[in-house]
């Protein structure tokens, strides 16, 4: 297998771009990363959407970004795992270079949630849950992670405050990111005191509704050193699923794909969570982002209630955990948030950051997850 | 939301929680698998799962899905049935302040949702303490 | 020899007072409770309905049946408030139990009166040995229009029995009905609430019937009043079933335990079945009970049963229905009451 490095990214603001259709913001943040890659021509696309059909009634969007892209006659293909379609869109570009079948892929991931109301939202996204056990009974995305929320405070006292100083710190990373769709701070007692959703999440505990793409390109290695490029590599990978329905889990407090998926990264890469300087995770909820730094082992079982109010995850700690703003602040077009998540690691290792920059940021850890847990995959990245 | 076959098909299960029990291991699949996710054997025989249990966890939804938007807040949680099988359901009949982690409850037939004004009436099961 | 195998019943837990009612109507509460011997009534939740009462209230009766439900040939649900214009409650409460797909299945109304007519069909399908178990439910979520006098009564609530021809926990000796065209209370297609003749659904509607079909039953069967036990009358509200009973020459300690209306309020199908599900509750061994019901429109059932050893058996088997009466209540006030019960126009 050959190795495989990102040379270009591209990101434009998020938001609810009511000017702007899925087309455009696909064109645009590709546009980009082709800039910034120095490249006008790409043998192959994957592109990560949650369901372009439910929120804007188009199948088939791999051909229609293609054309769209200027790029017709290339083979295109749109993959969806739920939230973690953006991860596994790069996932099999990284494949696809690796193999030697193409040198030049565009990985993009794109949502437009804000052309249907927010009911038809929220049923779009609750497809990720089990339909039939799940919804059928009234269980919503935040529901779901209130129920692991709930079993996770009882089991290890992780607190409410706790949870909200998860949104607290993406948020105050989030206000230093020029493209983030909230880039302001809250407070605690914002958080604490915000709408009810499913308790115990209140609406500052929940990632958006956003419109967004990001878009990455990955080639061979010695193709970035022939072209001068700084060498950004992707040296794991890592893939995995757990049960659909949260009620199947061995643990409900425990993700399973994402310790699965990042144990196999970091064989692959030959890393340990300690070698990891800065990691983009997938915070659509606060007690996500405390389950998950369990999962990635970068805390013991139980402890990233703990974690999070030591600063043990902001900007400067020992384990940097979303400085783009994560989820929460940058905004969560579903399909796009897993390279949005790739695009800040590579900032980030090519010291782009500004304010939110990490010092030395040599290695950097992405993980995408879809639904409740029910799949994730996990990329790490080197810098050269 | 379910339409008539959708909902039809899940009628052994949402009436009479019907499921399977694994001929090589004996785990218990709601709903009915083809093939055990334990042990891989393909071999079943027909059970219906206990109707009482213990609350795991829970939640109280307050920003409701569409069809449940006259139901909201409601409590759903999920439930340790005394078989070990644990399945999700709404909490009714009971203040909110009065559900915690090890409430007793059964199972009782509830209507889940209706289809608007003029489709389908869709039931199920609930729990609600003992 | 045929009769009751099993009974259950089912009331939700919901009330509301009413003073709750006539605080908003601007309505003299006192006189109310008074003129109808009315405290509060049961109020069915939004995810409750005549199906699922049903089904709850089958259930308790297969509890104390012990039967399998897979031999119940015929199931009946009387309603005046089935969830569907049209597609059977029965074939949900059918399968809910088990007893498909080799099962007759109809739904029906009369009024208050479609309960018992469940029974009454059920009951000879067993006596003619055309089924083995048969299952009659009188259950019902009826609406009153707001303001109007049925709204402080009209009530929630379920009563199952099933009929068959061994371990009888009640013989049934003598079954008749009275019936005449009568239109004391209407609900035409496409209303929403119904209508009522005011007094004239009194004396020639209710009184007239159930008096007729007493008098019909104790004459066909060569009883009097003092020859029962207990007698269960439809109740509409406090008042009429005591009056009837009166005058017909039964006494208040014989109407008493089947007697629910003024905690319960008047559950139409299920009103008399569940004074019957009460009354079973607490009668012994060889008791005689008269069940007289009455369905506008109009017309009464009646039905003669004699309690057998095998109830000691069985009752505990299942909640009593007092126990469900003033057990876990919830008094609603009427805005929350208003929107359980769809009485507040929404957006479409």
């Amino acid at each position: 297998m050959r190795e495989v490095a990102a040379i270009g990214v591209g990101m434009t603001k998020w938001g609810e771009l009511w000017k702007k259709s899925l087309r455009d913001i696909y064109v645009e943040t590709a546009l980009l990363a082709l800039d910034d890659a120095g490249v006008d021509k790409v043998d192959s696309m994957y592109v990560g959407s949650m369901t372009p059909g439910l929120f804007v009634g188009q199948e088939h969007i791999a051909a229609m970004l293609a054309d769209y892209l200027g790029q017709a006659s290339i083979p295109a293909a749109r993959v969806e795992t739920a939230c973690a379609s953006g991860a596994l869109a790069m996932k099999l570009g990284f494949m696809e270079v690796a193999s030697g079948v193409s040198d030049v892929v565009l990985v993009s991931g794109v949502e437009k949630m804000t052309d249907v109301g927010g009911n038809e939202a929220t049923y779009a996204l609750g497809t990720a849950a089990d339909q039939e056990y799940e919804g059928y009974h009234g269980l919503t995305f935040p529901g779901l992670y209130a129920l692991i929320a709930t079993a996770h405070m009882e089991k290890y006292g992780t607190t409410r405050e706790q949870l909200a100083m998860v949104s607290v710190k993406n948020h105050r990373n989030g206000s230093k990111n020029p493209l983030a769709q909230y880039p302001f701070e809250v407070t605690v007692d914002q958080v604490l005191n915000s709408v009810k959703i499913a308790d115990p999440l209140r609406i500052l505990d929940c990632s958006p509704i956003t419109d967004g793409a990001a878009a990455i390109i990955l080639c061979p290695v010695e193709m970035a050193k022939k072209m001068g490029k700084p060498v950004i590599k992707i040296i794991g990978m890592g893939h995995a699923t757990d049960t659909i329905e949260i009620s199947q889990r061995k643990d409900i407090t425990w993700l399973e794909a994402v310790y699965l998926a990042a144990q196999k990264a970091y064989k692959m890469a030959g890393k340990t969570p300690d070698d990891i300087d800065v990691t983009e995770v997938h915070d659509c909820f606060s007690i996500a982002e405390i389950c998950v730094m369990e999962a990635l082992g970068y805390v013991e079982k139980g402890k990233g209630g703990p974690a999070v109010e030591h600063g043990l995850s902001a900007i400067g700690g020992k384990f940097p955990i979303n400085t783009s703003g994560g989820l929460k602040a940058k905004g969560h077009p579903v399909g796009a948030s897993g390279i949005a998540q790739a695009y800040e690691i590579v900032k980030q290792l090519r010291g782009e950051c500004g304010e939110r920059q990490c010092s030395d940021a040599r290695i950097g850890l992405a993980q995408n997850m879809g639904g409740s847990g029910a799949s994730c995959v996990v990329h790490i990245f080197e810098r050269e | 939301m379910s339409t008539p076959s959708r909902y039809w098909r899940s009628i052994p299960q949402r009436y009479r929680l019907e499921a399977n029990k694994c001929k090589g291991c004996g785990k218990i699949s709601f709903p009915p698998r083809l093939i055990c996710d334990a042990c891989g054997s393909r071999e079943f025989d027909a059970v219906k799962l206990a109707d009482t249990g213990k609350v795991v966890t829970y939640t109280i939804i307050r920003v409701p899905p569409q069809q449940f938007v006259d139901q909201a807040p409601y409590a759903v949680g999920i439930v340790e049935l005394a078989d070990g099988v644990k399945i999700a359901g709404q909490i009714v009949d009971c203040d909110f302040e009065d559900i915690k982690i090890g409430l007793d409850v059964k199972l009782e037939f509830r209507k889940i949702y209706d289809v608007g004004h003029s489709g389908i009436l869709c039931y199920g099961y609930k729990f609600v303490p003992v | 020899m045929e009769g009751i195998v099993g009974y259950g019943a089912y009331i939700p837990r919901n009330r509301i007072k009413v003073e709750e009612i006539a605080k908003v109507w601007g309505a003299d509460a006192p006189s109310y409770k008074k003129g109808l011997m009315l405290e509060e009534k049961s109020v069915p939740a939004p995810d409750q309905d005549t199906i699922t009462m049903s089904v709850e209230a089958s259930k308790n009766a297969l509890k104390r049946a012990k039967i399998d439900p897979a031999d119940i040939g015929a199931v009946y649900i009387g309603s005046e408030s089935h969830p569907y214009a049209v597609k059977p409650s029965g074939t949900v409460l059918a399968e809910a139990i088990g007893a498909t797909p080799d099962v007759h299945t109809a739904d029906l109304e009369f009024a208050c009166k479609a309960g018992t007519e469940g029974m009454f069909m059920a009951l000879n399908l067993v006596k003619t040995e055309v089924v083995k178990y048969g299952l009659g439910v009188g259950a019902d979520t009826s609406q009153g229009a707001p303001g109007d006098a049925l709204e402080y009564s009209a009530a929630a609530g379920a009563a199952a029995f099933i009929f068959g021809r061994e371990n009888l926990v009640a013989k049934s000796l003598d079954t008749y009905s009275y019936t005449t065209d009568t239109p004391d209370f209407w609900r035409r297609e496409y209303q929403y609430y119904p209508q009522h003749g005011g007094r004239f659904t009194g004396d020639p509607a209710y009184f007239t019937h159930i008096t007729g079909s007493a008098q019909g039953i104790m004459t066909k069967s060569g009883t009097k009043p003092k020859d029962f036990n207990y007698v269960v009358f439809h109740q509409p509200n406090g008042k009429f079933p005591l009056r009837v009973g009166k005058m017909l020459g039964f006494t208040r300690e014989q109407i008493e335990p089947g007697w629910l209306v003024n905690l319960l309020g008047n559950t139409y199908s299920g009103s008399s079945p569940m004074g019957l599900t009460a009354t079973l509750d607490i009668a012994k061994p060889g008791d005689v009970i008269l069940l007289v019901s009455y369905g506008s429109g109009a017309g009464s059932d009646s039905f003669i049963f004699e309690v057998t050893d095998q109830i000691e058996e069985v009752r505990d088997l299942a909640p009593k229905t007092r126990y469900l009466l003033e057990h876990n209540r919830r008094y609603l006030e009427y805005g929350e009451y208003a929107k359980f019960r769809h009485k507040i126009r929404k957006a479409d």
